[in-house]
């Protein structure tokens, strides 16, 4: 009778961790020692210096989901990024990916096979090709290193992203940027991952060749049931890749909201600024007043609000209190603003 | 085209070449346009289509064996082309500013900013120590430094990305040039700070009347910035006309394949458009249109020489079947 028991509470755990989000990440925070070395400040008198890259953010993707991550430089996107792979390791908070957090899980064999679900394509593709390797060891590389079958060789995987079967003996000096980006998707693929970290994959791409490689990423999604997380910095990449974009401001997330939500109506006045200032192709002749002031310092960020010396409704509570996020319809938003209805 | 008296830089058939052990490279073939004193021309085009290549091409800032092979360029009257490398000095920060992609490489990392604008100021204009600095802190002032007063004393270290291109613009300017050459200055910039550079670069130029060159490959930049535009491809030029006109109804398939990739101008949920192949490399242009192997619309014509070329197909557009179309369209 215990054994049924036992039995069937295996099951429920096993359903719920089916239907329970993919990728969770809670309270995040990574701080960094940017101090000078011992000796300079004991000479010097100078003190630590931390600067709190990521700050208590909390976000979810769900399985086959594509979250968003948009923010300016600084605003600790990419460093979310490297958490969530395990290249970096989180100050406080933690990140479950299946419900293993890969900085706390105990067993090995648990730890060994979430890590095998994650992949990561880099910006650079001119930097993450090793340019003594031929393509087909690149590409085969996850596979092999994490002990995965590779069916049909590193030739299938080519021709799955757009390249051909005879290009596993050539190096990556012989290919263009956008193929190179091609060679990196598929070299994430090879390990037959079910979560990818995209840390602006397309940036150093032209328009016309990001436009193939954002098509290609897009159709690998919805065929393979694949789980992104997208990091950009350009809202028109977002907005075509995502389903829910989250917004940061220096390290922590000010709103988050399903893409068709954002564009229609956002909330903080971060997110309004940032969609005002983007370029936009049919704005020829637009004369509107630019955003004011620039990113603070992240070392010495300003109290309360970190959006409030540069924004339009900020008040006293603002400068006091940072504000926690808060739901508003299918928008979650950290603004005083927003939620007195001030905005 | 005739020199026009008003045009403040005019390029006309400028052709770039670089000589090679398997031969000769054309970065640059037979491009002209012209632009006027206090517009914005844009010049853009994706990596290698040879548009920085066109602004060095104006500053005569090549490398030997790289030359001018032909053409000419004109700034308010006078041959650019046929200077002296000594009577190019002259002109450059004179006649011509530069604002280049990457803010912390223009400056000297060992000179204060008030030392950097005050010796631009003195070497350019016959002016007294005491009026340069007066100079530069009106220059800062206006490039909307806060507390320039202080940051003359300031290090470029100590400036953050937006106030760097901030000083380097005020720069650029300082010797009041007929004309400025801005080589991606957006592009190493964070969007809110790009919307600001790109607004008081508007704001100063046409304040003085200075012509502005303005090399992107962003079209979103483009369009906010850019009275007219030109768009290369591989060295040529495809498409020149008013931005309404170019981003709005492009006319060359370069350009509407180009327009159409941006992730800006497709609905959510759409595919984006895209355009085959790459750009083809300097040492393997095709034969006739460069365009013709990754174009939707190309006809048996259009991959033999001649090529077409902008004057010979309506002024517009280089590109034989649209000039086709629209001759028909006139019949019709």
């Amino acid at each position: 009778m215990s054994q049924i028991a036992a039995a069937l509470k295996d099951d429920a755990a096993l359903r719920l961790e089916e239907e329970a989000p993919r990728v969770v990440v809670r309270n995040l925070v990574r701080r960094f020692d940017v101090s000078k070395p011992w000796l300079n400040r004991v000479i010097e008198g100078g003190q630590k210096a931390i600067l709190t890259a990521v700050s208590n953010v909390s976000f979810e993707i769900p399985d086959r989901g594509v979250y968003a991550l948009v923010g300016e430089s600084g605003s600790g996107k990419s460093t979310i990024g490297k958490i969530a792979v395990g290249l970096q390791k989180p100050s406080e908070g933690s990140v479950e990916i299946g419900g293993v957090d890969l900085f706390r899980e105990k067993s090995v064999r648990r730890r060994r096979r979430a890590r095998a679900e994650i992949q990561m394509i880099f910006q650079d593709p001119y930097a993450s090709l090793n340019p003594r390797w031929r393509v087909g060891d690149i590409v085969a590389e996850p596979a092999r290193s994490l002990g995965k079958p590779l069916e049909g060789g590193p030739g299938a995987l080519l021709e799955q992203v757009g390249l051909s079967r005879r290009d596993v003996e050539k190096f990556p000096h012989e290919f263009s940027g956008g193929q190179r980006q091609r060679i990196c998707v598929a070299r994430a693929l090879s390990s037959k991952p079910k979560f990818i970290v995209c840390d602006e994959p397309t940036s150093a791409l032209d328009v016309s060749v990001q436009a193939q490689v954002l098509n290609l990423m897009r159709d690998l999604q919805t065929d393979l049931g694949l789980t992104y997380l997208f990091i950009s910095h350009d809202l028109s990449v977002v907005r075509y890749m995502a389903d829910t974009i989250g917004v940061l401001y220096l390290g922590g997330l000010v709103e988050e909201a399903p893409r068709d939500a954002l564009f229609a109506r956002p909330r903080h006045p971060y997110t309004r600024m940032l969609l005002d200032a983007a370029p936009r192709i049919d704005a020829f002749g637009r004369e509107v007043p630019p955003p004011k002031g620039e990113i603070p310092d992240p070392i010495n960020p300003p109290t309360g609000c970190a959006f409030h010396p540069r924004c339009p409704l900020a008040n006293d509570r603002c400068k006091r209190e940072r504000p926690e996020m808060r739901q508003h319809g299918t928008t979650r938003a950290a603004c005083h603003a927003v939620e007195e209805g001030r905005a | 085209m005739r020199p026009s008296p008003k045009a403040v830089l005019q390029v006309e058939d400028l052709v770039v070449e670089i000589p090679t052990r398997r031969g000769v490279l054309r970065p640059v073939d037979g491009v002209s346009l012209s632009i006027g004193a206090g517009e914005v021309l844009g010049v853009v085009g994706e990596s290698g289509a040879g548009k920085s290549m066109m602004g060095s091409a104006v500053i005569g800032l090549f490398e030997p064996p790289t030359h001018i092979a032909g053409g000419t360029i004109r700034l308010a009257g006078e041959r650019l082309d046929l200077m002296t490398p000594a009577q190019l000095r002259a002109v450059r920060g004179r006649e011509i500013g530069m604002v280049f992609q990457d803010p912390l490489t223009s400056l000297n990392p060992l000179l204060r900013i008030g030392d950097q604008l005050t010796e631009t100021i003195r070497t350019n204009l016959r002016v007294s120590r005491r009026e340069a600095e007066e100079r530069a802190l009106a220059a800062l002032i206006e490039v909307g430094i806060p507390g320039a007063e202080d940051r003359l004393r300031s290090y470029p270290h100590e400036f953050s990305g937006g106030m760097r291109q901030r000083v380097v613009i005020a720069l650029a300017l300082c010797a009041e040039p007929k004309l400025v050459i801005a080589d991606e200055p957006t592009t190493a910039l964070d969007v809110s700070v790009q919307a600001q550079i790109i607004a008081l670069l508007k704001r100063l130029c046409r304040e003085r009347g200075t012509a502005v060159m303005l090399i992107t490959h962003d079209m979103g930049v483009i369009a906010e910035a850019a009275d007219r535009v030109a768009v290369l491809y591989a060295g040529r030029m495809a498409e020149i006309g008013p931005v309404a006109d170019v981003v709005g109804k492009p006319m060359h398939p370069y350009t509407e394949g180009l327009m159409a990739s941006t992730p800006m101008a497709t609905a959510p949920g759409e595919r984006l458009a895209q355009i085959p192949g790459a750009m083809p490399r300097l040492d393997a242009i095709p034969k006739g249109c460069a365009f013709h192997p990754r174009c939707p619309v190309a006809m048996a014509g259009c991959v033999l020489d001649p090529r077409p070329t902008i004057a010979e197909c309506g002024g517009r557009a280089a590109c034989w079947v649209r000039a086709h179309e629209q001759r028909t369209e006139y019949t019709a």
